[in-house]
């Protein structure tokens, strides 16, 4: 199922599908997280904070940013 | 000036002149490149001897270190994911690698994922490059299994593995130094290599034309050219990210999954349920640590016993062996009430007349008292009265300031080394996109407790000029930095609870609405939030120290002459009667508006040059409790210290700086007298 990634639960596990353009998508693409990547949700806060974790690697997506990513979830 | 190797075959001539050149340029740089947080700081101090902080944090060395390490100009840089200019710190470390000789990549082991994308780029430029592979400890702890050597090979250049921590392997950072090469760089950017070609001939310099290439509008503009192309940065971008996904595959192995007790702090630091009783808990601490064991207990001792009751009694009393004096004691019971007054002259000094001074000793001995010493003399009283130069300074920064900062900035240096900070930013992000600032700005202002003036300078970290601007308003009207904390945490302890309740309600809100109301002026948009977590570590000790140390000593070096410049200009103020005049203008404003005694106007004075200066001048005051809160409400919101309106200034340019400055004497009072108004 196809989704925002403000959207997703803890533990769930994640494929990339549509980044945001502009600077922030080579931001992204730097911390590895590019379309058709999988990663893992580790937490979701209040407000739709995000926390993506990908090997060792945490990242936080601030509520605005995650609403602009979709995702696939694994089934 | 570049000591590029170009790689172009065709441009011999152009390279051995590159090469000429390098070899005339005397001393050469040396530059620390890497990722936020993975010990470029440790590094550097080894090297050179020198202190560069360390955290655990990313934003930490926003502006550059340098020193001299043998033949070369050493630099520290901030931690960046890549070399291009999308916030402060990466232009300022692009410029540094730009002109850099030789690069020492540091590479987090544990990250490589990460940290290779600046790796690969640093060798795609054609620099000189050996790699640092850091935090070999950790990696043996959790069984991680890098093979240096095929790494090496496919990199092209060569390998060091450190511990920097605990120093391990910098004996062959010399080695490092020396061998640093040109790496094996990109070939399957085809399509690019045609755009590449184009631009080296006019550019001549690899580096520069690979990050033209890569869409770097600053150095685009510098060669005067026609170019950008996001399309190609995120093409080259994706590809080189896939290089390093495919290097990390060659080399990198697991043995057991991770999983131990720290990365599950981590989490619980997060998560709402645990987060917000964990930041409750991070607060108390900090609270019975500081204030409450620091600033009551201990600041008691050594302000009123050792400063006050030893100190300037006997610096007085020897003094006034030479000049003439009153002196008043007064009889304190149990809670500090006057009991018993008694003024004794000594016209000729107190050594003229035994007869007196030994019945000014029966008075007071043995008794709770407090003793004032008045000089007939406009001299003496400059240097040892009410606002000695020498007197007040001293017991206000040794024994009253001295232990306070030491307790801040161990604190705050417990919390940095814990990775605390960053999950705090997530935290409270949220909330923070409310006011026009994403959770990063936490950072900034956490350390605005620690001094306003480093955190102004820490602005640099958010992503645009709007948020810059917020937060250093927020900083330089709300937050009041250690020293000045301090003082307001003895004043507001010794007033209740109530008093503390009040004080902090009107600055938190006072804060909310600057904020909200400089999002909704200031035009444009805030950036999201996008923040690499570093582990959650235990702080170490030693580190702790090492940074206390040198934050106190800096902070005594700053404060220092301003505090007796200050207590020269109140004294010089006072002499002349300026003082006088001054309590008189502000008048309207003091004790109508704010209902405080005339004097309090001192303390504004005093809280132009420094902020803890200031508030240090309320303690002569007799205030009763809900003027100590109007007082110490005034004096925060009032304008902030020299240093950091001068650092504000550079920072955010005259205008911001100058409506920011006139602001917070508007506010300050409005604000006050409305409380004022309220409580009493
Ligand atoms: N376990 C471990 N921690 C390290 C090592 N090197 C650095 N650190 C920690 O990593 C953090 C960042 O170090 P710092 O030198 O400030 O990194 P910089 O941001 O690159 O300048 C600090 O908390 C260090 O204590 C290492 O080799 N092992
Ligand atoms: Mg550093």
């Amino acid at each position: 199922m196809q989704f925002t990634l403000d959207k997703a639960t803890r533990g769930q596990s994640l494929t990339i599908d549509l980044l945001p353009s502009g600077v922030i998508k080579s931001q992204l693409i730097r911390f590895g997280i590019m379309e058709g990547e999988k990663v893992t949700c580790l937490d979701r806060l209040v407000g739709g904070t995000v926390i993506l974790q990908k090997k060792r690697l945490e990242i936080a997506l601030g509520c605005d940013l995650a609403k602009s990513i979709m995702v696939t979830d694994e089934k | 000036m570049r000591s590029e190797r170009a790689n172009s075959k065709t441009n011999d001539t152009e390279q051995e002149l590159e090469e000429l050149i390098l070899v005339e340029k005397k001393t050469k740089s040396l530059v620390l490149v890497g990722n936020p947080n993975v010990g470029k700081s440790l590094i550097f101090n080894y090297l050179s001897g020198m202190y560069a902080e360390v955290s655990n944090f990313p934003g930490t060395t926003v502006s550059i270190t340098s020193a001299n390490y043998k033949d070369y100009q050493l630099y520290d840089t901030p931690g960046i994911y890549g070399v291009s200019s999308f916030n402060d710190e990466e232009r300022v470390a692009r410029d540094i690698i730009l002109d850099g000789d030789v690069i020492l990549n540091v590479v987090n082991a544990l990250n490589l994922e990460r940290d290779l994308f600046l790796t690969l780029q640093l060798i795609d430029m054609g620099k000189r490059v050996s790699v640092i592979l850091n935090m070999m400890d950790e990696v043996k702890k959790k069984k991680l299994r890098i093979d240096t050597k095929k790494l090496s090979e496919i990199l092209g250049v060569n390998i060091y593995e450190t511990s920097a921590i605990k120093k391990i392997g910098f004996e062959k950072l010399d080695e490092a130094i020396k061998s640093a090469k040109v790496g094996r760089q990109d070939k399957p950017i085809q399509p690019a290599v045609g755009g590449l070609k184009e631009i080296y001939e006019v550019v001549k310099v690899k580096s520069h034309s690979l990050l033209i290439l890569e869409g770097d509008k600053e150095l685009t503009k510098q060669y005067l050219l026609n170019y950008h192309n996001d399309d190609l940065r995120e093409e080259i971008y994706i590809n080189r990210r896939n290089r390093v996904n495919e290097i990390v595959d060659l080399t990198e192995s697991e043995d057991t999954k991770q999983g131990i007790f720290f990365s599950k702090l981590g989490r619980l630091c997060l998560n709402p349920v645990s987060g917000i009783p964990i930041l409750i808990l991070v607060l108390a601490l900090i609270y019975f640590f500081v204030g409450d064991l620091i600033s009551q207990r201990l600041v008691n001792y050594t302000e009123n016993t050792i400063g006050k009751n030893y100190f300037e009694y006997w610096t007085k009393t020897f003094i006034s062996k030479y000049t003439s004096v009153d002196i008043t004691a007064k009889i304190l019971n149990d809670n500090n009430e006057v009991i018993d007054q008694k003024t004794f002259h000594f016209p000729n000094g107190i050594d003229s007349d035994h007869i007196i001074y030994q019945s000014f000793k029966n008075f007071s001995v043995n008794r709770n008292n407090e003793k004032s010493f008045h000089f007939y003399h406009p001299i003496p009283s400059f240097f040892f009265g009410e606002f000695g130069v020498i007197t007040m300074t001293l017991t206000y920064l040794i024994f009253l300031l001295l232990p306070l900062v030491i307790a801040f900035y161990f604190s705050l240096a417990l919390l940095e080394d814990s990775g605390y900070l960053p999950r705090l930013a997530a935290l409270v992000d949220k909330s923070f996109t409310k006011i026009g600032l994403n959770g990063r700005a936490i950072i900034p202002i956490i350390l605005g407790f620690g001094c306003v003036t480093m955190a102004t300078i820490t602005t640099r970290i958010l992503g645009t000029e709007r948020e810059k601007s917020i937060a250093t308003a927020i900083l330089q009207f709300t937050i009041p930095c250690s020293a000045q904390l301090a003082v307001i945490a003895v004043l507001l302890s010794g007033a209740g609870l109530k008093a503390i309740l009040i004080y902090s309600f009107v600055i938190l809100l006072v804060m909310i609405l600057t904020s909200t109301i400089l999002n909704k002026i200031i035009p444009g948009q805030s950036s999201p939030l996008l923040l690499d977590l570093p582990p959650m570590r235990i702080p170490q000790l030693n580190n702790v120290f090492k940074k206390t140390y040198y934050r106190t000593i800096g902070f005594m070096k700053e404060a220092t002459p301003w505090f007796f410049v200050g207590a020269a200009g109140i004294g010089l103020m006072q002499l002349t009667g300026i003082l006088e005049i001054w309590h008189e203008v502000l008048k309207p404003f003091t004790v109508q508006l704010l209902q405080l005694p005339k004097e309090a106007a001192t303390a504004f004075v005093m809280g132009m040059i420094r902020r803890d200066f200031g508030a240090a001048g309320l303690f002569e005051l007799d205030l009763t409790a809900e003027q100590i809160v109007i007082a110490l409400i005034t004096i925060t919101l009032f304008v902030p210290c020299i240093a950091s309106f001068v650092i504000m200034l550079k920072e955010r340019g005259w205008k911001q700086g100058l409506i920011v400055w006139s602001g917070t004497w508007i506010f300050a009072f409005l604000i006050g007298g409305l409380v004022s108004h309220i409580i009493i």
